[in-house]
């Protein structure tokens, strides 16, 4: 089954990056993720820091700043929140350029605009890096149950053919003069969501049997097997080891 | 809804984080009497229709974004402990591949969209068709589930806010616009899902777990092409795969009850504990007053610790507090669990 | 009652079916009670119009799908929840779509998928990975993804991830259907190559006539018929009476011996 969406997530390079086992990567994203959001949010270098560190594996991975900055764009709601917030916020105001702005609103937007920021890119540099199959091989290392593993498993799987028959549906609904605008067409929506499922079902059920047969029984054979060496973690462990290092250092000083 | 990195203090992530774990393990234990080989696929099918779906996205004014939730129909497809799988596997793959949703608010997330969601429609989808009965009873409660799933997800996420929010925002305004915006959200969801869940039990019945019924008796034809019923004396096949399904089901259904309720017990617990343990005596107000950065700039640096982030209350840092009732939650949660298992068994055998 | 070529009568059949009847989930019944026999070293075809069940029963016969009613025996190993590792191992499928049955990035993966469950590692694994591609002559295609190869490549590699496994019985669901005539051909002498018994799913009659010298057919859920190919396909009320058709102008070749179809076939011994 085709792989065109995988793509859109990852960027297929020869870095020390991509050569990391995806165990070492997860592990070192999901602690990393961790330092930033216990990072007080008016310890301003502490973010900047944090942003270089990023920045470095960004260059090390080879990865374009273009891409990363279209893969942000899952943040824009949150942007959109943030920017409110000084407006709406209440408490203590503080005037700027003409307007009145809530003191703890300022402070709230930008806790969550940097850290949010600092996640999704963590985040996007994994997926850039790793390609999906070995991120479940590696969330399978880490020993996330397996049952959890398998169906993440179907369904990238079924993600590529339901967003694949979706298309289809939607050219076939518009090129007979339909397009979904308000409210009084979420019954054609629906009514096309449901065709969609048995269809998507049914394709990846056959699949699944064609599995079963040759002797499959809930997990993948592994043939490449991605065990780490100590060095591989150590490397891995450069991001939020470091990060949590300046967290600590700065703490002590305070 | 998906609630980034520094949305949360750190104490609600981490006890949102522990109910979830929590309930996503009591869903593994679960899940393993729901699923077989040929069903994990449907999970797989399932999640990543929810995934679709949630790519549905209306901004929120003073909410964060506002989709489908999805989890009223993975309840109703695929029973509710593989739902909660779903739906944690759907925020997992957003969180790790799609970058949508804190890693740090995994907890949040899936406790809210995975947990919550999943309980409440799967309580008014089983209230409605225990006293009534046939497909379209099966399509109204699908519709009147997924309707109430929304808002009721919508609410627990203001409950959250107030709990641990980081944005000064006054919580009436959350509500209002949380409410608001998922009770539309609601009646979409619910048309989605019933259409949904009707044309799955129109062509394929058998996908439908809410739905499971009895299989016909199967029909042998003779050299003459006359017909007898299957499973009459002096055969030698076993009919015994069709005869067990019913059995299977009344233990199913039984155990159905049970386990959301252990899970929302759970989650009330954590709730109200974490509550008592960071509520100042101006609860609804904390938010507005928020002493902040001015207090804590001066402050002792162990006052600044991630998990102390509201100082203390009553001598407790509520850091310590949240995690004090995380760990009760998972106690009372696993204890509970352990006797709805046992007294389960012995009404099975019995 | 069975045709069945050479194999002794005391030795344990490959395949054995009973009285199998299965209803799917929805309530359509397919199989009402099917009983066939299949000799170890068999060629066997399997005709029937579309909707006869024929994809049904092949279903069965490696546990995909559970007998509602009846029993499937391989080499007498009786088709059951505690056997189903065994019993995929003994039996190949090949399924009607290849797209169905290849799913791997690249095609050598595709064909260790199987034997890596079974698991085979290292230098074994490669070794059947390799036969299996040489056997279906495939093996310059390895390291290419399936989705970019021709329909016919794409049925010869489902055929190798099959072989791989290196199966006692091998069955194929309508192997001739959508192949070009030179693919067609090759396949045939592919099977025709191999000694497993086989047991080959078709409405293409003259493909049936070519490689199997027994066939059965199947109709309605049940067999209804079960002889020599050529007085099978020489009996045209038979065939009209159950949706089956030559091809315009076909006309089963005469002569004593049986043709191009007996030769190679493993049963004779
Ligand atoms: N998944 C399914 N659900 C319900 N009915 C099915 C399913 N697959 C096949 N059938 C029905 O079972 C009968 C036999 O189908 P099949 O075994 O595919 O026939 P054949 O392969 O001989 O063309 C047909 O009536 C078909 O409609
Ligand atoms: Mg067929």
């Amino acid at each position: 089954m085709g792989a065109g969406h995988h793509h859109r997530l990852h960027l297929s390079g020869d870095s020390l990056v991509h050569r990391l086992p995806p165990q070492c990567k997860l592990a070192a994203v999901v602690c990393f993720a961790l330092v930033v959001v216990a990072t007080p949010r008016e310890w301003f270098g502490l973010f900047a820091g944090y942003g270089a560190l990023l920045a470095a594996v960004a260059v090390i991975a080879r990865i374009p700043p273009g891409f990363l900055l279209r893969r942000m764009a899952v943040e824009v709601p949150f942007v959109v929140f943030a920017v409110a917030l000084p407006f709406v916020g209440s408490g203590e105001r503080t005037p700027f350029l003409g307007l009145s702005l809530s003191v703890a609103g300022l402070w709230a937007a930008w806790n969550i605009l940097v850290k949010a920021t600092l996640g999704v890119l963590a985040s996007v540099l994994l997926a850039a890096t790793t390609e999906p199959r070995m991120i479940l091989l590696g969330a399978q290392r880490l020993r996330l149950p397996s049952l959890l593993v398998q169906i993440a498993m179907f369904m990238l799987r079924y993600l590529d053919v339901i967003l694949a028959e979706m298309r289809r549906m939607r050219v076939a609904r518009e090129s007979r003069g339909f397009a979904a605008r308000d409210v009084r067409h979420i019954p054609v929506i629906a009514r096309s969501a449901g065709a969609l499922f048995i269809r998507s079902y049914e394709r990846g059920e056959r699949v699944h049997l064609a599995m079963l047969s040759r002797g499959y029984t809930g997990s993948m054979p592994v043939l490449a097997d991605p065990s780490a060496s100590s060095r591989q973690w150590l490397a891995a462990g450069m991001l939020p080891g470091v990060a949590l290092v300046a967290l600590l250092g700065v703490w002590g000083l305070a | 809804m998906h609630v980034p990195d520094g949305f949360f203090t750190p104490a609600v992530s981490l006890s949102a984080g522990v109910v979830a774990a929590a309930g996503v393990a009591v869903a593994l234990r679960g899940a393993r009497r729901e699923l077989d080989d040929r069903t994990a696929p449907m999970a797989g099918l399932v999640a990543a229709f929810v995934f679709a779906v949630q790519m549905l996205n209306f901004p929120v004014a003073a909410g964060t974004s506002g989709h489908l939730l999805g989890g009223a129909l993975a309840a109703i497809l695929v029973g509710p402990y593989t739902a909660v799988l779903c739906i944690a596997v759907v925020l997992l793959v957003q969180g790790f591949f799609f970058a949508d949703g804190g890693l740090t608010a995994l907890g949040v997330n899936i406790t809210l969209m995975g947990i919550v969601s999943v309980l409440v429609a799967w309580g008014v989808f089983r209230l409605i068709t225990r006293s009534a009965r046939g497909r379209g009873a099966v399509v109204a409660a699908s519709f009147a589930a997924a309707l109430l799933s929304v808002p009721a997800t919508a609410l627990t996420f203001t409950l959250l806010f107030w709990l641990g929010g980081t944005a000064p925002v006054s919580v009436g305004t959350v509500a209002a616009a949380m409410g608001g915006v998922h009770t539309l959200i609601g009646i979409g969801e619910g048309l989605i899902t019933a259409v949904t869940v009707s044309t799955v039990l129109a062509v394929r019945p058998d996908l439908v777990y809410g739905a499971r019924g009895l299989a016909a008796p199967l029909v042998l034809r003779g050299p003459g092409g006359e017909e007898r019923e299957a499973g009459a004396a002096g055969d030698a096949g076993d009919a015994g795969d069709t005869v067990a399904v019913p059995a299977q089901a009344t233990s199913r259904r039984r155990l159905g009850w049970f386990a959301p309720a252990a899970i929302a017990l759970t989650a009330v617990l954590a709730g109200g504990v974490s509550f008592y343990a960071s509520a100042s005596p101006d609860g609804l107000e904390r938010v507005a007053e928020d002493k902040g950065f001015a207090d804590r700039a001066t402050d002792h640096a162990l006052g600044d610790q991630p998990l102390a982030d509201y100082g203390e209350q009553g001598g407790l840092p509520v850091g310590v507090a949240g995690l004090i009732g995380a760990g009760v939650t998972l106690a009372v949660g696993g204890g509970l669990f352990a006797a709805v298992r046992r007294r389960t068994r012995e009404g099975v055998a019995a | 009652m069975s045709a069945g070529t050479g194999a002794g009568t005391g030795t344990v059949p490959s395949l054995e079916v009973s009285r199998l009847a299965y209803a799917y989930p929805d309530g359509t019944q397919a199989l009402f009670g099917v009983d066939l026999r299949l000799e170890r070293g068999e060629r066997v075809a399997l005709l029937g119009p579309n909707g006869a069940g024929k994809t049904t029963l092949v279903m069965h016969l490696n546990g995909i799908l559970t007998a509602g009613h009846g029993t499937v025996t391989v080499a007498g190993l009786p088709v059951g929840r505690d056997s189903l590792m065994e019993i995929r191992r003994r039996v190949g499928l090949v399924f009607q779509d290849p797209d169905d049955q290849l799913f791997m990035p690249t095609v050598r993966e595709d064909v260790a998928f199987g034997p890596a469950n079974m698991g085979v590692r290292g230098a074994e694994l490669e070794r059947r990975v390799v036969t299996a591609l040489e056997r279906v002559g495939m093996l310059q295609t390895a390291d290419r993804p399936p989705h970019h190869l021709s329909f016919g490549q794409r049925r010869r590699v489902a055929v190798a991830t099959v072989l791989a496994m290196e199966p006692e019985i091998l069955v194929l669901d309508e192997p001739s259907s959508n192949l070009d005539p030179a693919s067609r051909r090759e396949l045939a002498e592919i099977l025709r190559g191999l000694d497993v018994t086989v047991l080959m799913v078709t409405h293409d009659l003259p493909y049936a006539l070519e490689l199997c010298e027994r066939s059965l057919i199947l109709s309605g859920g049940v067999i209804v018929a079960d002889g020599p190919t050529r007085e099978i396909l020489a009996d045209p009320e038979l065939l009209a009476a159950h949706r089956l058709e030559l091809p315009y102008g076909f006309a089963i070749p005469g002569g004593a011996g049986a043709g191009r179809a007996g030769a190679g076939g493993a049963g004779d011994m």
